[in-house]
């Protein structure tokens, strides 16, 4: 099966955009958390090719005359962090509770199939929004900025994980009930062996397109939060709160505040859904074959 | 020949599947058959032989790629063209019928069984629905379905295999064929249907005058039912004449080599006449393993294995079902119990209850009488399974695949003195020591079932479980694997208890059998006891359903 250009072309703009925001202190012109670099005189000015711009700040500045190049390139770096970390821990947990439903089956089936029934019953955004609010009120320094990031990886991936859970519940019943998971289990290999050794190893593949797909959907969850004001504060920004900072300036014509990060956001989302997409109809044994 | 044109005549059949680099694949390479009406052709061969594909050509359903590229074909006397694979004036469906292997999805499973007879009267024949459907019963009745009037309406899952397969012959016959393709009609049923099968489509031929091709790679139902047999082999028929000739007597190599690898259920043989591809090292890899077992259990003598009072229950929707229902018997050290009946009677169950897969409702399983049921007495009873495909873990090298059961058990002081353990099982089942580097993909399906074989000794067992180890294999490698146990038990001092719906397969392999119908068994003796002079009637009955490969002098 040949690989489409378009998705040659969106893995490659999803990897520079990934390792860009990996080495952000390398390659951003300034460091947009040290409020020292800022300068109010600096602030509201344009991009650079509108003629009112500085060529300090190629995309402009922000409402305290920071450079928003450099806090995109943050933000990104924020936002795939948080989206690649709640990715990871919501693997893990369905991988795990996946795995255990589908080769023990009976009441432990039971119980992590209708808790992921009643978690996948609530909207994304009004259990992260639950979770978070929660975290807050209960953790006694939970209104901390430093425990931010970790609240929203938990808050994205208390949803995600049902998904790879179910799929993974499904492989691992079906890899279960072959010779060789028999043949392992007549040897008198311990059953956590036969999952971690045997099983596992045949039902990743289908996790990775998950993941991958979730990846881009993680992102835009930590984004819609940090717009809605619950996620990563002003002086830290995301992608998201970018976009809320420029929100509130939009009216009054100063555009490039919101337009750059969302920009950045949905051709980083789009690039990475294009190859989660193509990985998925490859992986899929239905469509393979087809065009 | 009379007035009446052939069936169906092929001269130097030629099919080629187009490869990517530019060069052919040719399937089936001059094949020539000619089948008079009311003549049964069987066309028999290994897996890859092409028989299938020329019963394909035949009815134009040749896949995508491939095409036919030489020789003619005529039907009922009309020439085929070879570019479309169709003849004029002969439709596919109306004047060639066809059935396939799999009963079950032969039949659409959302339709009645009238619906599927009807649709081809009405498409084919242009006929009404009353028309149609008395004609629909008429041919269930040719088929001898029980109550037919009950069946035209119903659905293909509430029938039997037997049943549905007979509803599909029914359709086949439905617009009177001169010509029916029956590709492996009978594989996937058990001997007792395949036996009213294989009546039903001699009777068809000899009161219809229909010619059929008969595409089988079971020599018992060529020997049965067929008039005349062409033995293929990659793409080339090597041998082809009337039954009797080609199977007593046949001429070729290869088809020589092909009938000696059937079982015969009539006598015992010491060996399959197959030639052997034996690594040299076999041999000496399994005298080390003689070494090892005698140091390990010292002279095994007595009873080795116990089932007392076996019962296994499903529990299902609906009720339980009771798979196993008291069984009982004993395997002494060191020689082959055979388990034997068709499919459902709960021999793979029991085969299951042993291993520890299953859980008993009731009764026990005792090894050198201790119960198995605790952890850590397992290693004694391995198994080998059917499906060569399915049985090895595709993401292990075949080294780990073999290592883990040694490591596990500490059966070797190092990971790498349980490497060289690897390697010494894989030349004692014959294949080569490099095997470890690779992985199961790389392997045939005869060369998974030996790695098989090599895990499951590599815990040392004392019992090794084989459940239809060779019933997906083709006929000669089964004889290779049948001959590879034989080996193993001579040389090492193992037992084995061999469960098989094959009874010829039974008879060359065991020293005692039980029989077993409905989760019991109705009979236990000594092999040649029970072939000889069976005692209860569903043995003789099986016995004399089998069909035998020696060919009965039938008056032409």
């Amino acid at each position: 099966m040949r690989v489409p250009g378009s998705v040659i072309v969106a893995g490659i703009v999803a990897t520079l955009m990934i390792l860009a925001a990996i080495v952000a202190p390398a390659i951003a012109p300034y460091d947009p958390t040290d409020m020292a670099t800022y300068n109010l005189i600096d602030s509201e000015l344009p991009p650079v090719w509108t003629g009112e711009g500085d060529a300090r700040f190629p995309l402009g500045t922000d409402n305290q005359g920071r450079d928003l190049l450099s806090a995109i390139i943050y933000g990104a770096r924020v936002s795939v962090g948080i989206g690649g970390a709640a990715v990871l821990l919501a693997a893990t947990i369905g991988v795990s509770l996946g795995l255990l439903a589908g080769y023990f089956g009976g009441w432990i089936d039971a119980v992590v199939m209708r808790a992921g029934d009643i978690i996948m019953s609530f909207p994304t955004i009004l259990l992260a929004l639950l979770v978070s609010g929660l975290a807050r009120a209960l953790m006694p320094d939970g209104g901390s900025v430093g425990w931010t990031p970790f609240i929203l990886i938990g808050a994205i991936a208390i949803h995600d994980w049902v998904q790879y859970a179910r799929t993974v519940r499904a492989a691992a019943m079906v890899e279960g009930a072959k010779d060789y998971v028999k043949a392992a289990r007549v040897i008198g290999l311990p059953g956590r062996r036969i999952m971690l050794h045997h099983i596992l190893p045949n039902v990743m593949s289908p996790v990775l397109v998950i993941a991958t797909i979730n990846l881009a959907g993680a992102v835009l969850t930590e984004a819609t939060l940090s717009f809605l004001g619950v996620g990563m504060p002003p002086n830290y920004p995301s992608l998201g709160t970018l976009i809320r900072i420029g929100n509130e300036f939009v009216f009054s014509g100063i555009w490039w505040i919101a337009l750059f990060p969302a920009i950045t956001l949905v051709i980083l989302v789009l690039a990475v859904n294009m190859v989660g997409d193509h990985l998925r109809d490859r992986f899929n044994p239905k469509l393979r074959g087809r065009s | 020949m009379s007035a009446t044109p052939l069936a169906l005549e092929i001269v130097d059949l030629r099919v080629e599947y187009p490869m990517a680099d530019g060069t052919a694949f040719v399937a089936v390479d001059g094949v020539s058959v000619s089948i008079a009406p009311g003549e049964i052709h069987a066309l028999v061969g290994e897996s890859g032989a092409g028989k299938t594909t020329v019963g394909n050509a035949v009815m134009g359903l040749l896949e995508a790629p491939g095409r036919v590229t030489g020789g003619a074909m005529r039907i009922a006397g009309v020439v085929v063209d070879p570019a479309t694979g169709r003849a004029p004036g002969i439709e596919p469906g109306r004047d060639i019928g066809a059935i396939f292997q799999d009963p079950m999805t032969s039949l659409n499973p959302l339709f009645t069984v009238e619906s599927q007879i009807t649709e081809t009267l009405r498409h084919h024949l242009g006929m009404d629905r009353r028309q149609s459907s008395a004609k629909a019963l008429d041919l269930l009745r040719a088929v001898g379905i029980p109550e037919p009037e009950r069946r035209l309406r119903a659905y293909p899952h509430q029938l039997s295999g037997g049943q549905r397969q007979r509803v599909v012959i029914a359709a086949a016959l439905s617009c009177n064929p001169r010509l029916l393709v029956a590709d492996e009609p009978t594989t996937a049923l058990d001997v007792s249907i395949q036996s009213q099968i294989l009546k039903l489509l001699r009777g068809l031929a000899d009161d219809r005058g229909l010619g059929i091709l008969l595409v089988t790679h079971n020599m018992g139902v060529v020997a049965e039912i067929a008039d005349r047999v062409t033995i293929m082999h990659r793409g080339v028929a090597v041998e082809s004449g009337p039954v009797v000739e080609v199977l007593d007597a046949p001429r070729h190599d290869y088809a020589r080599s092909l009938i000696g690898a059937v079982p015969r259920i009539d006598v015992t043989l010491p060996r399959f006449a197959v030639p052997g591809e034996e690594a040299e090292a076999a041999e000496g890899a399994r005298a080390e393993l003689r070494r090892r077992a005698g140091e390990q259990t010292g002279a095994a003598e007595g009873e080795l294995l116990r089932v007392e009072d076996l019962v296994v229950d499903y529990r299902g929707r609906g009720g339980s079902f009771r798979a196993v229902d008291g069984v009982g018997f004993s395997v002494r050290a060191g020689e082959v119990f055979g388990l034997v009946g068709e499919s459902g009677c709960g021999k793979t169950t029991i085969a299951n209850a042993i291993a520890g897969l299953v859980k008993p409702t009731a009764g026990r399983v005792l090894h050198r009488g201790r119960p198995i049921a605790a952890a850590g007495t397992r290693r004694p009873l391995q198994m080998i399974f059917q499906d060569p495909y399915s049985s090895l873990n595709a993401r292990m090298r075949v080294g780990a695949t073999l290592v883990e059961p040694i490591l596990f058990y500490r059966l070797a002081a190092s990971a790498r003195e349980a490497a060289e353990d690897a390697a010494l099982l894989l030349e004692a089942v014959g294949l080569e020591r490099t095997a470890v580097e690779r992985y199961p993909h790389a392997f045939s399906g005869g060369q998974r079932q030996r790695i098989s074989i090599a895990r499951a000794l590599s815990a040392r067992p004392s019992l090794l479980i084989c459940d239809e180890p060779t019933s997906s294999l083709d006929v000669s490698i089964q004889a290779q694997i049948l001959n590879l146990l034989k080996d193993l038990r001579d040389a090492t001092g193992l037992t084995l208890l061999l469960i098989s719906h094959d009874l010829a397969v039974i008879r060359q392999m065991c020293d005692r059998v039980a029989v077993m119908k409905a989760g019991r068994i109705v009979e236990e003796a000594p092999t040649e006891t029970l072939f000889g002079a069976p005692t209860h009637a569903y043995t003789r009955e099986l016995l004399s359903l089998v069909p035998s490969p020696r060919p009965k002098r039938r008056t032409a």
